[in-house]
């Protein structure tokens, strides 16, 4: 094997040798092809672009010398084409399966959204051109806000939050923004459930207010008693995910939403399981004063491996004036665009320009697609899929909460019990058969925790093939085969990789090779 | 409904297996006060393809948009070509429609093109290591300062007077909600302010960005040296990424932190959004570092494997004692970079960016010989500011009727009292798509406006 400038075995065998692990000449196996580093295919000299001589003029850097080289590769058009699609191979993707990660809601990515996004007047518009020739952008956006404002039944809305969790760091701003315009400096605590997304703690703590937990009740949901016992004159808000993140809508939520108003508290609601209930209930009709909504997830932006998202933010009258800049009004001569703050009492800008454009794009394409009527039969759907997927495997494993559940079902390890196979050791003898694994270990109130959302655009026959191979898992695990399962996957392009050596020492960009004589030397 | 698979014969036998009588059953624990009975009113019904695709390229035709016509617009956001092959690469839906690459051994591909992107950031910045992106450079700006402020375990920021006022406002934010101190000094044009001495010993981070909003470039080695002497960072922001392609490294300069935005390679200008903020450090402040990162390792058969890591910095593991709480960040965006950067390479991206200047010297030269109109900077890589003999944003509207996008209007980004004085500052940016005839048409539309 050949050696990488990091001392690690690379994946191509020395000239004449077989692989050890495929044995094969190349590495490779089948149509799983490996494929180095983009760095170490470089050629000196060659280039993937063709463009004009520069015009001979003098330069004008003000007496800054240009920089020397810094060792970028060099490839042809044809080798950057073929390296990033041998990469793309290398990944699942909800194209090419059910993706069931709980709390994150991977559905079909329609097509007609990308087209849309790419049409010049949405695309092709810099953000500072003049009002008066972005007017369809504006148009968007404006459209964008009705129907999330709609949607939600709420009175006003950010589009500028890059994400969710930039979203919730919007939400905690506009209460801490209500609680200074009234001079209330007391409140110094939010309170957010065991079982919330992490980042709600961390969005929380980085705004400065400690947080406090909220215990769960045995149906997994909110201490209704324990939070009216921690409410008081101390609290800013509380911020509460439903629904919630075992899957369950919070049946008290009015009185949760009333108990916190009587706190002279504001209620945020974390929208990521927005796609459960759009178009059966509107969360203004629960209490809620502000609420973010993941566009990557309810509205079915694609998640790009990691983003971008976009989380737009609702508020209720209460919070309305507080909502940041920059937003879209409707002016004499069409829309206008407030991008300053003023003396009024909303808070600055939370990122450049205006939000995420192409991601508002797709949603209203997504929106419009679906339509009214479409978009409760596809919450109707979601649910259905989520509760004959819980139905179907209860008798093999252990459901965490008795249903009805919502978008999402949640499991537990109890069923695991004895067998030395865990929670981890299933998901990963299911990539071998051909699914991307479950959301596990969260959230953290149940042990060994395997969250499953199918989402309203898987058929029955899709979810009948993942349901007959977790229960078969399930069967196996049980029955004594722990061996099976502690070296799965088996199949992939990589088998289990070692996490802790990563974080040991961390390897995070590629450096060039020494010089073949320092290796000597070594 | 073209995205919903379900037959009625399906719901039926699943409603059957769940054992209950109706979907609608199945809402049961939402209080009923607050059940909608049937669609939300004042919303359409659902619509076809070919519906949507009429609605929303009407709603498109009533923008302007920017490569139909002359444009010069710049302060943070740049109109380059895009290769096709950037756009086609992307849209692989094993790139487009994957999550975040939680498990490793079917996410390689997207594991290997952000461990590429950290390596391609960190030779660009001249940093050590970089991150998987950030959600913009303003962002990452704002992260950059809180960062500062962890590692110096001090609380004020000086913000130079050339830093776009974005980012400077995206900063501001969070200094008034999560508690520290920004320092923002007044807008300087000519780059002369004096940050060295503005430096004491509560002072976590300065933070320059070169070139600046108004183009001017600097060579920040000395405030670098500054910085160090009295225990503060050197933040650099770089909102043009493709100045890096010809001006020294941030790095070079003495950066502690590297914050800047990408969008220029690969990403459209998609009116502000989403672009992709790139976050380089040195590698003694890789634990305090917001965002993801993907390292190297090996699986279990020894072979080399990419997968994310210390990810104990973050919010799914430490919760309220994490760095940030970034979820999301870019990763589309950071692959549209890499594959635009991989296919310019050296040759490329040092060609490309010296064609942005060279035509940019151009185009200052022709601007400045016409009457009352001078260039204010005395070095720049492709973006510049004139000062007009009349306000900036009546000339921009003026030259709009023309069907000439003619740069961004200092008074735009900084509106009312913070922009008194510079109301006939006009910052102008050139590319590689700005043709010779754009530029004489530019030229000879201003002389009319001004006349």
């Amino acid at each position: 094997m050949s050696m990488n400038s990091q001392g690690r075995p690379s994946a191509i065998p020395a000239a004449g040798g077989t692989d050890s692990v495929t044995g094969t000449v190349t590495g490779n196996r089948g149509l799983q092809i490996e494929e180095p580093l983009i760095f170490e295919q470089d050629s000196a000299g060659r280039c993937g672009v063709d463009l004009p001589e520069a015009p001979k003029v003098a330069s004008r850097l003000g007496g800054i010398t240009p920089r020397a080289r810094i060792g970028l590769p060099g490839l042809a058009e044809p080798q950057v084409v073929r390296h990033y699609t041998r990469l793309s191979q290398k990944n699942y993707a909800i194209d090419s399966g059910l993706y069931p990660l709980g709390s994150c809601t991977m559905k079909h990515n329609p097509r007609l959204n990308e087209k849309m996004a790419r049409l010049p007047g949405f695309a092709d518009v810099h953000p500072l051109q003049p009002v008066s020739t972005v007017q369809g952008a504006l148009e968007l956006m404006d459209q964008l806000a009705h129907w999330l404002k709609t949607l939600t039944g709420m009175a006003a809305v950010t589009l500028a939050p890059a994400a969710g969790a930039h979203g919730e760091m919007c939400g905690i701003m506009a209460i801490r923004a209500a609680h200074d315009a009234r001079g209330d400096k007391a409140r110094t605590k939010i309170l957010v459930p065991e079982s919330a997304h992490g980042t709600n703690p961390a969005t929380a703590a980085a705004c400065g207010y400690a947080v406090e937990s909220i215990p769960a009740t045995a149906d997994g949901r909110v201490d209704l008693d324990a939070l009216k016992a921690k409410l008081g004159p101390d609290v800013a808000g509380l911020m509460l995910t439903n629904p919630n993140t075992c899957g369950l809508f919070e049946r008290d939520i009015i009185a949760i939403a009333e108990a916190v108003h009587g706190a002279g508290a504001y209620f945020y609601c974390d929208g990521a399981n927005f796609n459960a209930i759009v178009g059966r209930v509107r969360p203004a009709d629960l209490g809620i004063d502000v609420m973010h909504i993941n566009l990557h997830k309810t509205f079915s932006t694609p998640h790009g491996g990691g983003g971008p998202g976009s989380g737009p933010v609702v508020f209720s009258e209460a919070l309305a004036p507080y909502v940041p800049v920059p937003y879209v009004t409707h002016g004499p001569d069409g829309f206008a665009l407030v991008e300053e703050a003023g003396d009024g009492p909303a808070f600055g800008r939370m990122k450049a320009f205006h939000g995420q454009m192409g991601m508002f794009t797709r949603a209203l394409s997504y929106m419009l697609s679906h339509g009214a009527d479409g978009l409760r039969q596809a919450s109707g759907d979601a649910v259905l899929n989520a509760n004959y997927v819980m139905a179907r495997l209860e008798d093999v494993m252990t459901a965490s909460f008795e249903g009805p559940c919502m978008h999402e079902c949640l499991f537990d390890d109890r069923f695991l019990k004895g067998t030395g196979v865990t929670t981890l050791d299933i998901a990963k003898a299911l990539i071998d058969e051909g699914f991307h694994p479950m959301t596990m270990y969260f959230p953290l109130v149940v042990h060994g925790a395997l969250l499953i959302e199918p989402t309203e655009t898987e058929s029955k026959a899709g979810l009948d093939q993942f349901i007959d191979a977790l229960r078969a898992l399930a069967e196996r695990a049980k029955s004594g085969d722990a061996a099976y399962f502690q070296g799965a996957p088996r199949l992939t392009p990589r088998r289990r990789l070692d996490e802790t050596a990563a974080a040991r020492k961390p390897v995070l960009r590629w450096v060039p090779p020494a010089p073949a004589e320092a290796l000597a030397a070594d | 409904m073209r995205y919903l698979p379900l037959t009625e014969a399906d719901r039926q036998s699943m409603l059957a297996a769940t054992r209950a009588a109706s979907v609608d059953e199945l809402f049961r624990d939402v209080p009923e006060a607050a059940r909608l009975s049937g669609p939300i009113g004042g919303l359409p019904d659902h619509m076809g393809e070919l519906e949507v695709e009429r609605l929303l390229g009407a709603m498109a035709a009533k923008s302007l948009p920017a490569g139909s016509v002359p444009s010069f617009l710049g302060a943070g956001a740049y109109r380059h070509h895009i290769p096709a092959t950037v756009d086609h690469l992307v849209q692989r839906g094993e790139f487009l429609t994957a999550y975040t690459p939680y498990q490793p051994e079917v996410s390689q591909g997207t594991l290997q093109v952000l461990f590429e992107f950290q390596t391609q950031v960190a030779l660009l910045t001249g940093m050590d290591v970089a991150n998987a992106s950030m959600y913009d450079g303003a962002t990452a700006c704002a992260e950059a300062v809180m960062m500062a402020n962890r590692v110096t375990r001090r609380k004020k920021a000086i913000l130079s007077g050339g830093l776009h006022p974005h980012y400077r406002d995206t900063t501001t934010t969070d200094a008034r909600f999560i508690g520290f101190d920004a320092v923002a000094l007044p807008a300087d044009p000519e780059g002369t302010e004096d940050l060295a001495a503005r430096i004491d010993d509560q002072t976590s981070c300065v933070v320059v960005q070169n070139p600046s909003v108004f183009g001017q470039v600097r060579d920040y080695s000395d405030l670098a040296k500054a910085c160090q002497a009295k225990g503060a960072l050197l933040i650099v922001v770089v909102t043009e990424a493709l100045s890096l392609g010809l001006l020294p490294t941030p790095g070079g300069m003495g950066a502690d932190i590297v914050a800047a935005e990408g969008q220029s390679f690969g990403g459209a200008l998609n009116f502000g959004g989403p672009y992709v903020g790139l976050f380089a450090v040195k590698d003694k402040y890789v634990r305090q570092m917001p965002g993801r990162l993907c390292g190297e390792t090996v699986d279990a058969d020894g072979r080399r494997g990419f997968v994310l890591t210390l990810s104990t910095r973050e919010q799914h593991i430490r919760r309220e004692k994490a760095t940030s709480n970034i979820c999301t960040n870019a990763g589309l965006c950071a692959l549209a970079f890499s594959i635009h950067v991989s296919l310019l390479g050296e040759e490329g991206l040092t060609q490309l960016a010296r064609l942005n200047h060279a035509k940019a010297v151009q185009l200052a030269d022709k601007l400045a010989a016409a009457p009352g109109v001078s260039v204010i900077n005395d070095g720049f890589f492709n973006e510049f500011t004139v000062r007009l003999p009349k306000p900036a944003a009546e000339v921009v509207e003026a030259l709009a009727e023309r069907r000439i996008l003619g740069g961004v209007p200092v008074s735009r980004l900084y509106p009312g009292e913070l922009g008194k004085g510079l109301e006939n500052l006009l910052l102008v940016a050139v590319t590689e798509t700005n043709t010779e005839s754009d530029m004489d048409a530019f030229v000879t539309a201003l002389a009319e406006v001004l006349s």
